[in-house]
């Protein structure tokens, strides 16, 4: 054992002579650098301070990975000849490799060497002075991270390293940060009270949540630091709750968009035709389903093609759900005109089937559905962050919305339409064709419901009971806004959208839903048809 | 004379229907309990409570029609109504576990002490009073019928919109039971039920009695139905489904007699569910689900609505097939399921006892044309549906 020991000390320095022999082959600034890195395991966390600071100004760039090594334990002191040496465990032994220049050494057992020892408050000068070291480094995403260190750290005593960082800084973004930096560093030091305020100023202008954190210690302070602490602290709360509102219309907007989407065919087929289509909820699950489908095929056929297989996926949902739609118009739903409660009983049953169905062929747990590239991802807007899935789909609503409204108002099918939800027996007098009207109605707004399915997919799981979580909400939009004008069922999805998500935070998600739906019940007695409803002067609509 | 004053008041087939039920409510408990299990006409236990289940959904379904076959007004909420009678049921039921409970709590029932709540809350002072719950059995439904149907029935929400926004009911209803802060157990709902009125609710005995009770109600509820349709108001009812503002325009306050069936029959409800509870032993928010609301609607269908006994038959012959598919062929059922509500709204829209009236209306103009003489009679004195109204 002891001879074991002393076989391994025989070793070791055997290792550092060797190392000494090479060194005297580098640069002077070697023999500079290895008493200050020597110093690292000093007696008490002062000298080592004090040694950090040293090494700091040498401004050699290996001392930062001496640091980062040091903070991260990884720094040792052989016991027997006092050597600082940088070490990895490796079974009983350390892997030891020379602290300044990498070399290999021999490994040390773990009995013979001591971890320098570091503490929190060491841990975060170091991360200062690295941050101060890499201040001046070529690489822009070093600086960087070094300023946000120093933001961090607020370390009063890296100031003057900012002062020369920034005096030599190009990129506009990262000497902004830099100033950042000082100014928060300048607000944990003991500057005068105008610096303070300058560098109040200087915060509150940058990241809003940081300067809060930044800023709050100081709001007790006496005096007109304290004074303007408390006013800067005023503005930007003032400014986060204006970005709270924004992101909650933004976010209310998109699941309003959501709702435009699962509720707009509804809307058409009701208005038109007077139908509660309960099996609505289906064809956007088969939308979704066709999305799947299209994505497969995709995938085992033309994978390059897979970005776009959305955009393929549309026609297809639109083309599927569209042609059912129109099977289910010519085949059940023709016999029951006039009887509008059974109708919705007849399509009820339909989408127990076509849910069952799709249980059957596909099973019953969620498939998967993949996002193309253009939709992953987020952007910041201010100071909220939003993905571009939530952006699209408010995109895409719009757009549906917009081509349906040229449908209806432009071609000779929408002139139809709207003749025959205006006056059903007057449009049969004209000579249109209602039935046909009919079923080209029922298709028209199934094709949608399809190409929502499409947009759904991406945003919710697909499973065979997507379309039951829509419907209840689809409901809710069109009667809200009322039938018979697709104004109605945008303003419908939207405001129901967005006061879903402001009530959310006082009221919880669940909380906030049952709200919307108790207010829906109460202004349908104001308003029994809807928002927009169509002006006629029949009893009974 | 009290025969008499009975069938002033009730058809001959509510007549047959209610003789029908009473003696099953003492026959059925009667083989269950008496006859050694060994005989073929014994009905165990486990019957009594599937076929005393299937009695309960009758009563909902009877309800149901009382509001949609005769005054047109289809509800596609009211098992919200049968979900908060079995509630007040349910919290009674809990009240008498006592300290029974896992935790062992005195008071406050498992899901509580569970939560960490200190005391009961405010409304399940009570329960532990079989009466006052019975009470609160038809009050909080018929309150909430009251409110509701003030407010729906006074602005004229007719047809599909009143429809979806009974609809929205239960889904409210439905997300907010399913909440823990509500006080009703969220998810899991009531169970571990123990004793009513001191009898242990497991028992067979009780299992008897409440399945006679179920049958009892039942016969009860035909004889409110028939009575109620039978009265004047009940005509002014027909004549609401049948043409509402001709009704209007005769000076009928069109609103109120509609609440008042709307009330009643959230009531009847309501006793359907309290009656359900202890029979299946369990109470959750899914009993909330608008998909069960709508599957009440088909069981009054299928059997033929606007009769007072077609949906009893409706009820108990949909759910028997629910019972059977599910076990059996578990693929097939919602097919079959939807199947029946296409092929029951194309083509039995009387039901299955409009079919019978109309096979025996064929019948015997059959007869009468082979003795050439007489005009055919009319069919089955109570089916009169409304003629199809055109869309606008």
């Amino acid at each position: 054992m002891r001879l074991n020991r002393l076989l391994s000390v025989f070793i070791l320095m055997l290792g550092v002579c060797c190392h000494i022999v090479q060194s005297h082959a580098q640069t002077v600034d070697d023999a500079k650098l290895r008493p200050l890195v020597q110093a690292l395991a000093g007696d008490n966390f002062e000298d080592t301070t004090k040694a950090i600071s040293d090494l700091v100004k040498t401004g050699d760039p290996r001392v930062s990975k001496i640091l980062d090594a040091l903070s991260a334990g990884d720094l040792y002191l052989a016991k027997a000849d006092k050597t600082v040496f940088l070490g990895k465990r490796d079974g009983s032994d350390y892997a030891a490799t020379d602290a300044l220049t990498g070399a290999k050494l021999d490994p040390v057992p773990r009995s013979a060497a001591e971890k320098i020892k570091v503490n929190n408050r060491l841990r975060r000068d170091i991360a200062a002075a690295v941050g101060g070291l890499t201040l001046m480094s070529d690489n822009i995403a070093e600086r960087r991270s070094a300023a946000e260190a120093i933001l961090k750290t607020r370390d009063p005593e890296s100031i003057p390293l900012l002062d020369q960082a920034i005096a030599v800084e190009k990129d506009a973004s990262v000497k902004a940060l830099m100033q950042q930096a000082k100014a928060a560093a300048v607000l944990s030091s003991d500057a005068a009270d105008d610096v303070k305020i300058a560098a109040i100023t200087e915060v509150s202008a940058g990241n809003s949540r940081d300067a809060l954190g930044l800023l709050t210690p100081l709001e007790n302070v006496q005096g007109p630091v304290g004074e303007a602490a408390k006013a800067a602290i005023d503005s930007i709360n003032t400014k986060l709750a204006f970005w709270n509102a924004v992101q909650n219309v933004v976010y209310g907007l998109s699941l309003g968009s959501v709702l435009l989407l699962a509720a707009i065919g509804l809307a058409i087929t009701f208005g038109v035709m007077g139908v509660i289509n309960m099996a609505h909820g289906e064809m956007v699950m088969i939308g979704a389903y066709t999305t799947f489908v299209v994505q497969q095929i995709i995938r085992t056929s033309a994978p390059g093609l897979f970005d776009y297989s959305l955009l393929i996926a549309l026609p297809a949902a639109f083309l599927v759900s569209g042609g059912i739609g129109v099977v289910i118009e010519r085949g059940i739903i023709r016999f029951l005109y006039g009887r509008p409660l059974e109708t919705l009983l007849a399509t009820w049953g339909i989408s127990l089937v076509l849910q069952q169905a799709i249980r059957s062929w596909f099973g019953a747990s969620n498939v998967q559905v993949g996002n193309p590239s253009w939709m992953a991802g987020s952007f910041d807007l201010g100071l909220i962050t939003l993905t571009w899935s939530r952006l699209w789909i408010i995109v895409f609503s719009l757009s549906v919305f917009a081509i349906l409204q040229l449908v209806l108002k432009k071609t000779m099918l929408g002139l139809r339409m709207r003749a025959v939800t205006q006056n059903r027996r007057m449009a049969s007098s004209m000579g249109i064709r209602t039935p046909w009207v009919d079923a080209l109605t029922f298709g028209l707004g199934s094709g949608i419901a399809g190409i929502a399915g499409v947009a759904l997919s991406q945003i919710d799981n697909v499973s065979p009971n997507l379309g039951q979580g829509y419907i209840i909400d689809s409901f809710m939009v069109v009667v809200f806004g009322g039938v018979g004008n697709l104004w109605g069922t945008l303003v419908g999805a939207m405001s129901l959208g967005i006061a879903n998500k402001f009530l959310e935070p006082f009221a919880g998600a669940v909380l906030g839903k049952i709200v919307v739906l108790v207010l829906i019940i109460l202004f349908i007695q104001k308003r029994p048809r809807g928002l927009f409803a169509l002006k006629g002067r029949a009893i009974e609509a | 004379m009290i025969t008499q004053w009975f069938f002033t008041h009730v058809d001959r087939r509510g007549g047959i229907a209610i003789a029908l039920l009473v003696a099953i409510a003492f026959l059925v408990p009667l083989s269950n309990l008496l006859l050694p299990e060994t005989s073929p006409l014994h009905i165990p236990t486990y019957l009594v409570s599937l076929i005393g289940k299937y009695l309960t959904y009758a009563l909902l379904a009877v309800a149901l029609d009382l509001v949609w076959g005769f005054c047109g007004i289809l509800s596609l909420g009211h098992g919200a109504f049968f979900a908060l009678g079995g509630y007040a049921m349910g919290m009674y039921l809990m009240r008498q576990i006592g300290p029974r409970g896992v935790y062992a709590d005195p008071v406050l029932p498992d899901f509580m002490v569970f939560l960490n709540w200190k005391e009961l809350p405010w409304f399940w002072h009570g329960f532990d009073n079989f009466w006052f719950a019975a009470l609160m059995v038809v009050l909080v439904p018929g309150a909430l019928a009251f409110g509701f149907g003030w407010l729906a029935f006074r602005s004229r929400v007719t047809g599909v919109y009143l429809s979806i926004i009974t609809q929205a009911l239960t889904y409210a209803l439905l997300l907010a039971f399913f909440r823990n802060d509500m006080g009703f157990g969220g998810n899991n709902g009531l169970t571990d039920f123990k004793d009513i009125l001191g009898f242990n609710i497991q028992a067979g005995t009780t299992r008897s009695m409440l399945f006679a009770a179920t049958a009892l109600f039942l016969a009860l509820a035909v004889f409110v139905s028939s009575f109620i349709i039978r009265s004047k108001l009940g005509k002014v009812l027909v004549g609401v489904r049948d043409a509402e503002s001709r009704m209007r325009f005769l000076g009928y306050r069109v609103d109120r007699y509609k609440l008042f069936v709307w009330t009643i029959s959230a009531m009847m409800a309501g006793i359907a569910g309290a009656l359900y509870v202890p029979q299946v032993g369990i109470i959750n928010p899914s009993e909330f689900e608008p998909a069960n609301s709508i599957e009440a609607v088909i069981w009054v269908a299928v059997g033929g609505r606007g009769t007072i006994i077609g949906p009893i038959i409706g009820a108990v012959l949909v759910n028997f097939g629910k019972t059977y598919f599910t076990a059996a062929f578990p693929e097939i059922w919602l097919f079959a399921l939807g199947a029946l509500f296409i092929i029951v709204t194309l083509f039995l829209p009387k039901g299955i006892l409009g079919l019978y009236g109309s096979w025996k209306t064929k019948l015997a103009d059959h007869a009468a044309r082979k003795k050439d003489s007489a005009p055919p009679p009319v069919a089955a004195e109570n089916v009169h549906l409304p003629e199809p109204q055109a869309a606008e």
